[in-house]
């Protein structure tokens, strides 16, 4: 890490319910090759939070705390998802849930209205943020570009929000920049977290250049060929690009301008040809 | 005995509590999180959550997630 690096994480860090985080990156634990890679690969990102969830057991609970410890060893905050909930009541029962076995307020809260898209039951979502928020949860949730629906978000209590860039696992990337543009302007101190759709670091680097405070990610690091190299390559594009958002970027232009000074140029005629 | 739904599978069953149903599956000691017909039932209450026949138990642990 260089000077500029280390200033920047003490000045500015994350915050995530009053929590600073070092690290920019949120990564996803599902779908690696084996517990070793996937525990590389937290590391090579320098993630500070990392998304698990529930799933039934029927090993008597042994798979799923041999699976917690390889976690606590990471030394991460762990994040909880309600993912494959499809109504708010599953999601409610399930933060419920997750709060007992991890010990922790927070929740990635998902209700998916949509198995082909995975696009969220923004209604549901609403229902359930505002029921948790009550409850003393903090929630991170889960939703698309729509800026009402966001607006719905924090008025139920959300500190945070975490559109999509795309539908879960499709690595296209940013699809609706304009609405992430627009979402970054209607909200200025809210801290907003681009999840799902982000298939290279490219794209992290974009959203971070957009202004997101942060991004989260799982399948493109999962299903790299080199997982833990590939979460090395997103740690540094979401810390290029925030440094490039904090720098302050040229706007585009329509036509060119010249980089090297005009005056001067030899050869350049001052007076017009006779 | 009676007939729960335990995990989405039927299961017959002498327990009376999800304290006992708990025990009898070996879960005692792992690290798991219960819910029944839909609505969280915390550790504290496990013992004291009484199952009637055709209850929808579930029984969840820590996982890999996205």
């Amino acid at each position: 890490m260089n000077i500029r690096d280390q200033t920047l994480h003490e000045s500015d860090p994350l915050m995530l319910y009053g929590t600073a985080m070092r690290s920019r990156l949120l990564l996803g634990t599902a779908g690696y090759p084996s517990p070793a890679i996937l525990a590389d690969a937290v590391t090579a990102a320098d993630a500070g939070v990392v998304t698990v969830s529930l799933r039934r057991e029927t090993a008597g609970g042994k798979t799923g705390a041999r699976f917690l410890d390889l976690i606590n060893g990471l030394g991460v905050k762990v994040l909880p998802n309600t993912a494959g909930c499809r109504t708010a009541r599953e999601a409610i029962t399930t933060a419920e849930m997750a709060r007992e076995l991890f010990g922790t307020p927070w929740i990635k809260l998902e209700v998916i209205a949509n198995d082909d898209t995975l696009q969220p039951d923004v209604f549901g979502l609403v229902e359930a943020a505002d029921v948790l928020t009550r409850d003393g949860f903090q929630v991170f949730p889960y939703t698309t570009d729509d800026l009402s629906v966001a607006e719905r978000l924090q008025r139920a209590g959300c500190e945070i929000i975490m559109p999509w860039a795309a539908p879960i696992g499709t690595a296209r990337g940013i699809v609706n920049r304009a609405g992430l543009e627009s979402l970054r302007a209607y909200f200025p101190s809210v801290t907003l977290i681009v999840d799902a759709g982000i298939g290279a670091p490219s794209h992290a680097a974009a959203a971070m250049e957009l202004g997101y405070d942060a991004v989260l990610l799982n399948t493109a690091v999962a299903k790299a060929a080199d997982p833990a190299v590939m979460a090395a390559a997103f740690a540094a594009a979401v810390k290029a690009g925030r440094l490039g958002f904090e720098a302050g970027l040229m706007p585009p232009r329509d036509m060119a301008m010249p980089s090297t000074p005009v005056a001067g140029t030899p050869f350049f005629d001052l007076e017009p040809k006779s | 005995m009676i007939d729960l739904i335990v995990n989405g599978r039927v299961l017959a069953t002498a327990a009376k509590t999800v304290g006992e149903l708990v025990a009898m599956q070996d879960y005692v000691g792992g690290k798991i999180a219960t819910a029944v017909n839909g609505h969280f039932v915390p550790v504290g209450r496990r013992a004291t959550t009484l199952l009637n026949p055709g209850d929808q138990v579930e029984i969840v642990t820590p996982r890999q997630g996205g």
